[in-house]
């Protein structure tokens, strides 16, 4: 198939690539732009490793054609940590065992992100709702909980997770 | 010795930022210039002599580089040198759907999935077996041509004298239980990158490079010199990060070996990455498990013989199976004082993927029948279930019938934390019908006491290095793969060199850089690596305090390492004492801001002045390691770890699989609740205690406790690998159901610290035990709150369901067939309206489950 030319925004940075027009997000990412932080779990939405977020909304990049996200905003696991240090929900989920292996996470992180953009108070069920479009394997998801309240009251103190 | 400054605090991983920033490099994230795609063409019959292959046509095609086939590499190999087996390409023939027939190299993926429909590969298709006891039947076309009967091994253990204790009994109990496959699905699907380079001398391809998805690179490097006819010593393997293993990482995966040959035919760079659905082919998980169990027990609640025939649906291939179904028979003891085991096992070859080790390797389905035929007859005799298990409890130390020894041994304390937290003796029997507690327990092995390839060599060893900057460098050939073998690593050379653990580096599984290790298997990390840790830096150590000692004129063994200082017992440094709560947030943190400034730029002027003063009290450890470096020269040490020989079993035929050093333990209670319209089982909470020897990192440790009692209810409840003439029907995430966030249910995890008198600072395994409690838990649960003994795993409505209705003496119900090929020739299950039964839509003439269509694989090419 041949090439087109596609300006993609991601993390603040502009990038013009040139991509098969069938080309998905998550491979642009990994392969083109070097991004390995998302990752491929499977092919079909159904594990949220690619978890990305396009103006905001946690989507999963490896079903989504990259040309699609011309013009929008699309924020990477990679994006997350600002000012050269970790953001609260990094560091909480260091701290508190939310990351075993860690191929799942950066997906988790960004769901989280997003909810955390859409409602900064969450209750334990709607924490456990946003979840659910992402699989772990090694958690048991529960130090993960741990890690989101965490996060939240440091984000509220407005200090660095402890 | 329980005033520790490392160990024992909730630590967060020394590579946590890596995996939170998605900065930590996975195999699949790494490329090397010139690196080429690699696609796997798979069988799609399950039992199929190989004809013909012709990849001309393939090769013809733009930007493919080379195809490989099964004689490009004919060497057979296989995990246990009892069962090389495999070939890295099917070479007469194939033996599931999924095997690896060819291998397509290009310059992209694309091209090389084109290429793959144009290899052209005549099959012709041999009748398959898919059950196991069908499968011992067989008399022809057998799996492989070696094994007769399709059997892979059987053993037949008789430990004590079952026929008296059985006659002793009071009550006996006998049942079949059946556990359905599951899998690992490790998160990270396998990837392997293998770069050949050239050699300077020869001009030819020289040393190999592999970066691998492994658990064990030690081993992968073995595999790999046997199919390529290479010296070990020319090949690297390399461990990335790992996205999971739970044992499906534990063994040498067929694209790791595609991936090394493909790149020494196409003479490049070439990366391999599995899709989930190959995945799934590539299996290497839990057995299909039947049990046929049988257990006598006293009316006070003393067990007098257990007797246990299992077979397991081991697919295709010998895996990891004859360790299997040993530890399936070897770790019915070390739990319980049990006198009289009698056990049959057996191991039998299917046309499906082979089954290898998973989490609880062995033990899970057996303990699963076991505890719920226990809970069964606590119930025949009118005792508590808590109760009967107290009863039988082991008097350590001790060696049990079957050779294992025990010593440390925290089950009593399990059992006693979990009621206690539960509140069981006073909510068990009066909690609504239709909802329940039951309780179990569990064990598992710190490492395997016997290496499967039968040496002297130490199971461990550790290399440390100091300079004269005091930065701490250890490498070890311990694989972390998610379980903080890297964290644990940093903490015991931490705390016994008495620095801080930010200025420890680990360098983990490389085989060039760091001795062999036999990996991340049989939860053997922390027990064998820890303890060779411990003792490499004790060398060391050792080192350190003679020159200090010097210094500070006194004995070596006066001085105390702590806090990055070296002091003489008893007096503890002013600087120490005042600093000591900001040196723990300096740890935490992980920013030794201050040992960092001294070190490198006021180190001289110190010294300096510390010389004019005489002998000192205290030194910094940066000090001592330059005093150290300036009197010995240089500063390194090194530990291994082997298991003790009283450690090492029974002297019997298989009694090599099964002992360990040391065993952890675990107690489970479940709360269920059960929905008898629907048959839909809901956990609510788990409480599980781990006896883990020493929680080295709390964190850790309960992640682990979580994770494992986790993994176990999605064995009891959802996971299930469903077949239909040797096709996996549900090869993807979703379809295989593991649980996501809002089906899984609080695990409250309880730490228990029996302090092992072998293990690292008393530390044993915390992994895997706890997943085996998880499945009985449940199933006593269901019958604590509606009455029905379960004796199929996973509990899916369906089976709940036709238990429910049996008990009530309703007609049973068949909702769930068609997985085998006996099944009619109408679907029945026509969107789950049962008054259809007989009337559904009727199967395609061709399709397979038709008793009149042609035999199970014997359809045209």
């Amino acid at each position: 198939m041949k090439k087109e030319l596609v300006e993609l925004k991601v993390n603040g940075r502009t990038h013009e690539l040139a991509i098969e027009p069938s080309a998905l997000l998550l491979d642009v990412l990994r392969q083109d732009l070097g991004l390995t932080g998302s990752k491929r779990g499977c092919d079909e939405s159904s594990c949220g490793a690619c978890t990305v977020l396009v103006d905001g909304v946690a989507m999963m990049s490896c079903t989504l054609l990259a040309a699609s996200c011309e013009g929008q905003e699309i924020t990477t696991v990679e994006g997350v940590s600002q000012h050269g240090s970790l953001a609260a929900i990094q560091k909480a989920y260091g701290d508190w065992g939310g990351a075993q292996c860690g191929f799942c996470t950066p997906g988790f992180i960004m769901t989280v992100k997003s909810l955390l953009a859409e409602n900064p108070d969450p209750s334990e069920d709607d924490v456990r709702a946003a979840l659910s479009s992402n699989l772990c394997r090694c958690t048991g998801y529960s130090q993960m909980y741990a890690a989101i309240r965490s996060a939240i009251a440091a984000e509220q103190q407005g200090t660095a997770a402890k | 010795m329980s005033d520790f400054s490392v160990i024992g605090k909730p630590t967060a991983m020394v590579d946590a930022a890596e995996k939170t920033t998605g900065g930590g490099k996975y195999t699949d994230d790494l490329s090397v210039p010139g690196m080429l795609v690699g696609k796997i063409l798979h069988s799609p019959y399950p039992h199929a002599r190989i004809k013909h292959i012709d990849t001309t046509r393939a090769e013809m095609l733009d930007g493919v580089v080379a195809v490989v086939i099964g004689k490009d590499a004919p060497n057979p190999y296989g995990i246990l040198p009892v069962g090389h087996d495999e070939h890295a390409l099917a070479l007469d023939k194939v033996r599931y759907v999924g095997d690896n027939v060819a291998c397509v190299v290009a310059i992209s993926e694309a091209v090389a999935e084109k290429a793959l429909e144009l290899v052209d590969v005549q099959y012709e298709v041999l009748p398959a077996y898919f059950d196991p006891e069908e499968s011992m039947k067989a008399q022809t076309d057998l799996i492989h041509d070696n094994k007769p009967g399709n059997v892979e091994k059987d053993y037949h253990h008789v430990f004590g004298d079952p026929d008296k204790g059985f006659a002793e009994a009071d009550r006996v109990a006998e049942a079949r239980f059946i556990a359905n496959e599951v899998t690992h699905a490790a998160m990270e699907p396998h990837s392997t990158l293998a770069s050949f380079e050239l050699d300077p001398h020869t001009g030819k391809l020289g040393r190999l490079t592999v970066w691998s998805s492994t658990q064990v690179p030690y081993y992968l490097q073995h595999k790999l010199s046997l199919v390529l006819e290479m010296p070990m010593a020319q090949i690297r393997v390399i461990k990335p990060l790992v996205g999971g293993g739970f044992g499906g990482k534990s063994e040498v995966i067929p694209l790791e070996i595609i991936a090394a040959v493909a790149a020494r035919k196409a003479q490049a760079p070439v990366k391999i990455t599995y899709t989930r659905e190959e995945v799934f082919w590539a299996h290497r998980g839990r057995p299909r498990t039947i049990i046929d169990l049988k257990t006598g027990v006293k009316n006070d609640g003393r067990i007098t013989a257990v007797k246990a025939r299992v077979v397991q649906d081991g697919g295709a291939y010998c895996s990891y199976g004859v360790v299997t179904i040993l530890y399936s028979g070897a770790l019915l003891g070390a739990l319980y004082d049990i006198p009289h085991i009698q056990y049959d096992g057996y191991r039998v070859l299917t046309n499906k993927p082979a089954c290898g080790a998973m989490r609880g390797h062995g033990t899970v389905n057996v303990r699963f029948a076991f505890e719920s035929q226990l809970d069964e007859l606590a119930a025949a005799i009118g005792m508590d279930p808590a109760e009967i298990r107290r009863r039988n409890l082991l008097k350590p130390p001790c060696i049990t019938v079957n050779g294992l020894r025990v010593q440390s041994y925290g089950l009593p304390e399990c059992i006693e934390k979990i009621v206690e937290r539960s509140s069981w003796k006073q909510r068990r029997g009066k909690l609504p019908r239709g909802r329940g507690l039951g309780i179990a327990c569990s064990h598992y092995v710190s490492g395997a006491a016997n290496s499967i390839i039968r040496s002297d060599m130490p199971h461990s060893t550790v290399n440390i290095k100091i300079d004269r900057d005091g930065g701490v460098v250890v490498y070890t050939g311990a694989s972390e793969i998610g379980q903080g073998s890297d964290t644990m690593t940093a903490q015991v050379a931490a705390e016994i060199l008495g620095c801080s653990l930010p200025r420890v580096r680990v360098i983990a599984a490389d085989t060039d850089l760091t001795p062999i290790d036999i990996g991340s298997y049989s939860s053997r990390v922390t027990f064998m690596a820890g303890n060779a840790t411990l003792r490499a830096a004790e060398d060391v150590k050792k080192r350190i305090a003679a020159a200090a000692a010097k210094k500070m004129n006194c004995a070596a063994d006066d001085l105390v390492f702590r806090d990055d200082l070296v002091f003489k017992k008893g007096s503890a440094p002013p600087s120490a004492k005042k600093d000591q709560s900001e040196e723990a947030e300096v740890t935490q943190t992980g920013a030794s801001v201050s040992g960092r400034v001294e070190g490198q730029i006021l180190r001289g002027s110190l010294q300096q002045k510390r010389k004019e003063e005489g002998a000192k009290e205290w030194m910094t450890f940066e000090e001592a390691v330059v005093a150290a470096i300036d009197f010995h020269g240089a500063l390194t040490g090194t530990g291994s770890y082997a298991p003790p020989p009283e450690a090492r079993g029974g002297k019997h035929k298989g009694g090599g699989v099964g002992p360990s050093p040391a065993y952890s333990y675990s107690a489970q209670i479940a709360e269920v609740s059960v929905d008898k319209d629907t048959g839909e089982v809901t956990v609510h909470k788990i409480w599980a205690a781990h006896d883990c020897g020493r929680a080295l990192n709390p964190v850790s440790v309960e992640g682990q406790i979580i994770g494992s009692v986790w993994m176990g209810m999605g064995q009891a409840l959802t996971e299930e690998m469903v077949w239909k003439d040797g096709m996996l029907m549900n090869a993807g995430m979703l379809e295989y159901r593991s649980p996501s966030s809002v089906e899984s249910p609080e695990v409250e995890p309880i730490i228990v610290e029996s302090i092992d008198p072998e293990g690292p600072f008393g530390a044993k395994e915390c992994s895997e035990g706890s997943l085996a409690a998880t499945i009985p838990a449940i199933s006593n649960a269901i019958f604590d709150a509606v009455g029905v003994r379960l004796h199929e795993s996973p509990f899916t409505p369906e089976r709940v369901l036709a238990a429910l209705r049996a008990q009530r003496r309703d007609k049973a119900l068949n909702l769930t067939e068609g997985v085998d090929p006996t099944a009619p020739a109408r679907f029945r299950e026509h969107g789950g309206a049962l008054c259809f039964k007989g009337k559904g839509p009727e199967r395609h003439a061709l399709d397979p489950a038709r008793r009149e269509a042609p035999a199970v694989a014997g359809g045209a090419d």
